[in-house]
């Protein structure tokens, strides 16, 4: 049985459900968004010298803060976590990689992998092209949003991966943490923004900017350390923890 | 040859009993699991492929247990109920994928030998969301077969096929059987059964109900006792002198809401039943309005032979 490998047959089958046609074009309207949003203020800038002082005190990390890390991850690592293996198991297609000499762990580190090559292309690299759009420039800050962003969707598709081989739900609640919770409840409770992805990455942001992070209004509710370590437990535990799940999923619930 | 057991299993799920303590023993050739639906076919199935741990008892392949044992793969195939494959995938890239899943070392010959075996060769590249229903049968078919596995299990393959299909479908099973493999397929239909099975599993209500040759489980079926509902000119007449035929074990008189009389009737011996009924009628001056079986449904069937 082969180890922990990547499996390229896993990856191309998982590919191709992930990236059909429709999904494709939800996947693509987030980050044009985004990009959007980022152009239009950089012609703004142009035009209002007011604004562009702004673009280049808070302005550009707020945008990239409120959109690229606040609603993009999340919702792109729902999508593509979820994406990768949920319908699969929805529909009983799953059948055909269990029924195969294959270790369960492979299977979800390989859909991880695809699934973060998803929130990359949808997701990374547009928060890098809107960094330089806002600035003008790869500094600091477009570095900086760009690995918090990288951060923020390798945590969200492993935890939303997990969620789709726990759940039937998965989408559902997979809403409700990254709506409610990190934007809502943490919006209004303190304590609960040190649960969150968001404000762990954000940490990552925070270092990356040095001391400049004060005068661009980055404050992450968690220490680096702190959100580092809990970046890298909730991704691997996740992701074993799914592995585990998958090794006794029942496929239909008879009765 | 593999052998694959099960000794006392039983599965449930919350309060429902799926299987209840079944002992059953697959050798090489084909077998029939036969019984109606939610009869236990595709919990004992599943059990039988990995997926599903019994409650009780064992299932193993060879002595060694199957649940969470993805090995047992190099042995087992599976033809799936469900119809969902991977539909943006054509059939020929997706039995290839299953090949090389199985870590085969030459995968394209195994997938094109798989094919031309279920004669999807002229479609295999256009994608799986074409094809009809038969046709993803077969393509199924092809996946469980491309690692020439020893032990086949398919859960209600006739589905959707037409009768073509079905044919060849069952010649392959014949071939595929008398090749030395262990093929297990779940139905609940006798006549698809009895057409290919040496041997039959008969399940109803999660219970092992009958076993063995097709013949004697058809038997079984035939001389159980049979209820008849019979409507005439004179059914007092008519119930008083059915009582006296050795072929009978029961008359009763009824009346419906509608205030319509008929004779309900248990006939031990079917075939005696039906030729004493008319020359009854006829010696008696009766004249026969209705005979309605009472109880053909294929549960009733297999009730029967579960409170044997």
């Amino acid at each position: 049985m082969s180890g922990l490998a990547f499996n390229g047959t896993v990856a191309s089958l998982t590919r191709r459900s992930l990236l059909g046609r429709k999904r494709t074009l939800v996947l693509a309207l987030l980050p044009l968004a985004l990009l959007a949003l980022c152009i239009f203020a950089r012609v703004l800038g142009g035009i209002d010298s007011g604004i562009e002082r702004e673009l280049s005190g808070r302005l550009a990390p707020d945008l990239l803060a409120a959109f690229g890390i606040a609603i993009l991850m999340p919702l792109l690592g729902l999508i593509a976590g979820t994406g990768a293996i949920g319908p699969e198991i929805d529909e009983g297609s799953i059948v055909y990689l269990l029924a195969k000499p294959l270790n369960r762990y492979s299977i979800i580190v390989t859909k991880l992998v695809v699934a973060v090559g998803v929130v990359v292309g949808f997701g990374v690299l547009p928060v890098a092209v809107a960094g330089v759009v806002l600035t003008g420039e790869v500094g600091a800050v477009t570095v900086a949003f760009t690995v918090g962003a990288l951060a923020a969707g390798v945590a969200y598709a492993a935890v939303f991966l997990l969620l789709a081989v726990a759940s039937r739900n998965a989408v559902v609640l997979g809403l409700i943490y990254a709506l409610i919770w990190e934007s809502l409840v943490g919006g209004l409770v303190p304590g609960a923004q040190a649960l969150s992805i968001q404000q762990w990455s954000l940490a990552v942001v925070e270092r990356l900017l040095g001391d400049d992070a004060s005068r661009l209004g980055v404050d992450a509710a968690v220490g680096l350390g702190t959100g580092l370590t809990l970046l890298v437990v909730v991704t691997v535990a996740a992701t074993v923890y799914a592995g585990r799940r998958l090794q006794t999923l029942r496929l239909n619930d008879e009765t | 040859m593999s052998v694959v057991e099960l000794d006392k299993v039983s599965r449930w799920f919350g309060n429902v009993v799926a299987v209840n303590d079944v002992t059953m023993r697959l050798d090489t050739g084909v077998t029939g699991l036969l019984g109606p639906n939610g009869a236990g076919k595709s919990t004992l199935i599943n059990m039988m492929a990995g997926f599903l741990a019994p409650s009780a008892g064992t299932v193993t392949l060879d002595g060694r247990p199957l649940y969470r044992d993805p090995e047992i793969y190099r042995e087992v195939g599976l033809v799936p109920e469900r119809e969902e494959m991977y539909d943006a995938v054509s059939g020929w890239n997706f039995v290839l994928a299953n090949a090389k899943l199985h870590q085969l070392p030459d995968p394209e010959s195994a997938a094109r030998q798989a094919i031309a075996t279920v004669e999807m060769a002229d479609a295999q590249d256009r994608d799986i969301r074409t094809y009809s229903k038969g046709m993803k049968q077969r393509i199924k078919m092809a996946t469980a077969i491309v690692h020439e596995p020893t032990v086949l299990l398919l859960d209600e393959p006739f589905n959707g096929m037409d009768p073509r299909q079905r044919m060849h479908l069952m010649e392959l099973l014949h071939e595929l059987g008398d090749q030395g493999r262990t093929i297990l397929f779940s139905s609940h239909i006798l006549e698809e059964v009895e057409q290919i099975a040496a041997r039959i599993e008969v399940m109803v209500s999660g219970r092992h109900a009958a076993s063995g040759d097709f013949r004697e489980i058809r038997r079984l079926m035939t001389q159980r006792p049979h209820q008849y509902t019979i409507r005439s000119s004179d059914d007092r007449a008519l119930a008083s002198a059915m009582i006296a035929e050795p072929c009978t074990s029961g008359v009763e008189l009824s009346v419906d809401p509608h205030g319509v009389s008929a004779v309900q009737v248990q006939a031990t011996d079917y075939s005696a039943f039906v030729h004493a009924l008319p020359r009854l009628a006829s010696r008696h001056g009766i004249r026969l309005l209705e005979v309605h079986p009472a109880d053909e449904s294929l549960e009733s069937v297999f009730s029967y032979l579960v409170s044997r």
